[in-house]
């Protein structure tokens, strides 16, 4: 059995890619403008995409684009992160020519963000490879742009959406070759999704995802809200995920307005997060060995889980920990007296899962279907960018938590397993390391609970402000860009969820597997759907 | 093998009485289960539909099949087609993206069927609403015969809601 990884950064340094940037191209440098990043550049339109083939080359990680309507002018934004930090390049076009360089030729992962936002916009980005739409089904006209300020939240929608029957797929021919349509109602409990297989017998030839069944508007609804309406939002963008997209929002608003909630109050909202990190893996494990038809894992996996979800309803208040993150801090405590309780839990689980995970990483018939299924290359998963236990299981380590601590985690020692497989063994294995690291965390967190209010007033609010918001949830890497106007309502929410990069990855490693195991490859990654719906 | 015997061993049966806040609970399991055995021959087939869901309900769908809950022990189980299904369960506000595909799995399950709106959103729009990409609560698109509000239900309000809704189903 291969050895875990030793600790790798593999993202280039901010400094030295600002300076061959500005030595490039013509940038406008403005240092810290925006909170949340160390540098923010003003790049001109026609050097988008030259910008981004020069981070390429310094090899920094493609994280996030989106764009926002501030007229006459579109913004457009892009999120780099480095090994030191993170670095936004933002660009200003006209309404009237509403056109940009793809960043797709040097950064894959930037394939469907941008799709995204030409479809939102109508934002025109030349040279990319697949400009098809994206997030647009039948809900709305090509020549309607939901986040455009002329744009109202109603619209001006037909009584029945028509099916969306003629998304263009890339056809597939030849001899024996057939395809599957699969979705968007799926056979689980799961959420919908459209996937298309074309198969030569048993095996995958190709796959191709057809997302955005779930787009709900998210971006539009938040406009207008306050800080409280933005958390409850934000708690709901991804069930799964919900302190990690709360936390990320209330971070960036509170970055805008410089306030910085109470040093109690960002050890709880760590605790909450690692205890969404563990349920989350916990259910995941579980349900990857039941995709092979091992119960044993997923009965075990989800009474531990199941015991965890309660002492959450038990202790803090909600089984899934919504709205437990506001703006400002946190609404929920932990008393003196659940101490005690907390610290056996934490025991009894670590004695559990380290008694688990070696059975099911030794057991045969089980390792015998996960190993080398859905294996994802360490080239490709850093080609793509992907976060969180995909990229881990294939080496791509990158953590906040780790690499560019924020409170309270820059006073603990983040330990991130990695590995060099990358198969569906690894993304499991990954997820009980994982589980036992943020038990540790959180024995840590709870012994040197700090103290101070639990939530302050973000208030007064005088001016328009922005802030960048970036947490390592469960999924990886989370990011929440806020801009508030000057009576401290939201003006425009973007959320990335990691499965942004992750869900490309699955279209990839399932190639050359068969279909029956194409579940056990999906669960492996697990993206969320509704938090990349939007 | 023998430590996963083992495990199973010491693990035991942990399906429990329903730890109710409402102590009829446990009556209205067996009351429906006699329901589910007059008039669905035993068991009640379910098909879920995430219509635009945050998977906050899904999560807990998957709760009510865990040891403690044990939702077949009453005769409800979850089936993969809405063939095959006497109950949709749909989650979430009904996303304008998904109304065809919500319409069609309502005409694909047969008749009688009943509809169960799950969580806030699936009841009344929740924190989503009615918008541009939305259509709101589920009764918006096709019939309900129940909701079962919560964001999202706890298992044990999910199978209440589904125990009373077979309490209340008019006589043949």
């Amino acid at each position: 059995m291969r050895r875990r990884q030793p600790e790798q950064v593999t993202a280039g340094k901010v400094a030295e890619f600002v300076t061959h940037l500005t030595r490039t191209v013509v940038t406008t440098g403005q240092k810290s403008t925006v909170p949340g990043v160390q540098v923010c550049l003003d790049v001109a339109g026609e050097d988008w995409g030259k910008a981004a083939e020069i981070a390429a080359e310094h090899t920094l990680r493609w994280s996030a684009a989106w764009a926002e309507h501030l007229s006459p002018d579109f913004h457009v934004v892009c999120l780099l992160a480095c090994s030191d930090g993170h670095c936004l390049l933002r660009t200003r076009l006209a309404e009237g020519r509403p056109e940009l360089p793809s960043q797709m030729p040097s950064f894959p992962a930037a394939n469907r963000p941008e799709r995204h936002i030409q479809d939102m916009f109508g934002i025109r980005f030349t040279g990319h490879p697949d400009p098809r739409r994206w997030t647009r089904h039948q809900a709305w006209s090509a020549k309607e742009f939901p986040l455009r300020k002329d744009f109202p939240l109603s619209g001006s929608p037909q009584l029945k959406t028509p099916p969306d029957c003629d998304y263009p797929f890339v056809p597939v021919s030849g001899e024996g070759i057939y395809e599957i349509p699969v979705g968007p109602v799926h056979a689980g409990i799961i959420e919908p999704g459209h996937f298309r297989f074309q198969a030569d017998g048993e095996d995958v030839l190709r796959l191709e995802e057809h997302l955005g069944y779930v787009h709900r508007g998210v971006e539009k609804l938040a406009e207008g809200r306050d800080l409280a309406g933005l958390a409850r939002l934000a708690g709901r963008l991804s069930g799964d995920s919900t302190v990690a997209h709360g936390w990320a929002a209330c971070q960036a608003a509170e970055r805008a307005l410089g306030v910085e909630p109470s040093p109690r109050a960002l050890a709880l909202r760590a605790i909450l997060c690692e205890r969404e990190r563990i349920a989350n893996h916990l259910g995941d494990i579980g349900a990857i060995c039941n995709d092979v038809g091992f119960t044993f894992a997923l009965v075990q996996c989800s009474r531990l889980r199941e015991l965890w979800q309660r002492n959450n309803a038990a202790i803090f208040g909600h089984r899934l920990l919504m709205d437990r993150v506001v703006s400002g801090g946190v609404n929920c405590d932990i008393s003196p007296e659940h101490l005690p309780e907390l610290f056996a839990e934490i025991n009894e689980l670590r004695v559990r899962v380290e008694e688990l995970m070696p059975m099911l990483l030794e057991y045969p018939s089980l390792q015998d279907r996960l190993r080398t299924t859905g294996i994802l290359s360490v080239e490709l998963a850093q080609q793509l960018g992907t976060l969180g236990y995909v990229g881990r299981a294939s080496n791509h380590q990158d953590d906040l938590r780790r690499d560019a601590p924020y409170a309270p985690y820059d006073q603990l020692v983040v330990n991130v397993p990695a590995y060099l497989e990358g198969d569906v063994a690894k993304r499991t294995r990954v997820r009980g390391d994982e589980v036992l690291v943020s038990l540790e965390l959180l024995e840590q967190l709870l012994k040197s609970l700090p103290e101070g209010p639990l939530q302050i007033d973000c208030g007064p609010f005088a001016r328009c402000c922005e802030g960048l918001g970036l947490v390592e949830g469960w999924r990886g890497e989370t990011v929440a860009y806020v801009r508030l106007d000057e009576t401290g309502r939201v003006m425009r929410y973007f959320p990335r969820d990691p499965s942004w990069l992750n869900w490309p990855a699955l279209e990839r490693l399932i190639l050359g597997n068969i279909v029956p195991d194409f579940p056990v490859c999906n669960k492996s990654v697990n993206g969320s759907y509704a938090g990349h719906d939007l | 093998m023998f430590r996963i015997f083992n495990r199973i061993r010491s693990t035991g049966r942990l399906t429990e009485p329903l730890p109710s806040p409402d102590q009829t609970v446990a009556e209205l399991g067996s009351a429906c289960q006699a329901e589910i055995a007059a008039r669905f021959s035993g068991s009640l087939a379910i098909r879920m539909v995430d219509a635009g869901s945050c998977n906050g309900c899904e999560l807990e769908m998957h709760a009510v099949n865990n040891s403690y809950y044990d939702i077949e022990r009453f005769g409800i189980h979850f089936v993969a087609s809405p063939r095959h299904a006497d109950l949709l369960l749909v989650t979430g506000v009904v996303s304008r993206n998904m109304q065809a595909a919500l319409q069609r799995t309502y005409d694909a399950t047969p008749s009688p069927k009943l509809v169960v709106a799950m969580g806030d959103c699936a009841a009344c729009g929740g924190e989503f609403g009615e918008s541009y990409a939305s259509c709101g609560a589920v009764a918006n698109v096709i019939p309900v015969d129940a909701v079962i509000p919560g964001c999202p239900p706890t298992p044990l309000q999910l199978m209440q809601g589904l125990l009373e809704l077979l309490h209340d189903l008019p006589g043949q």
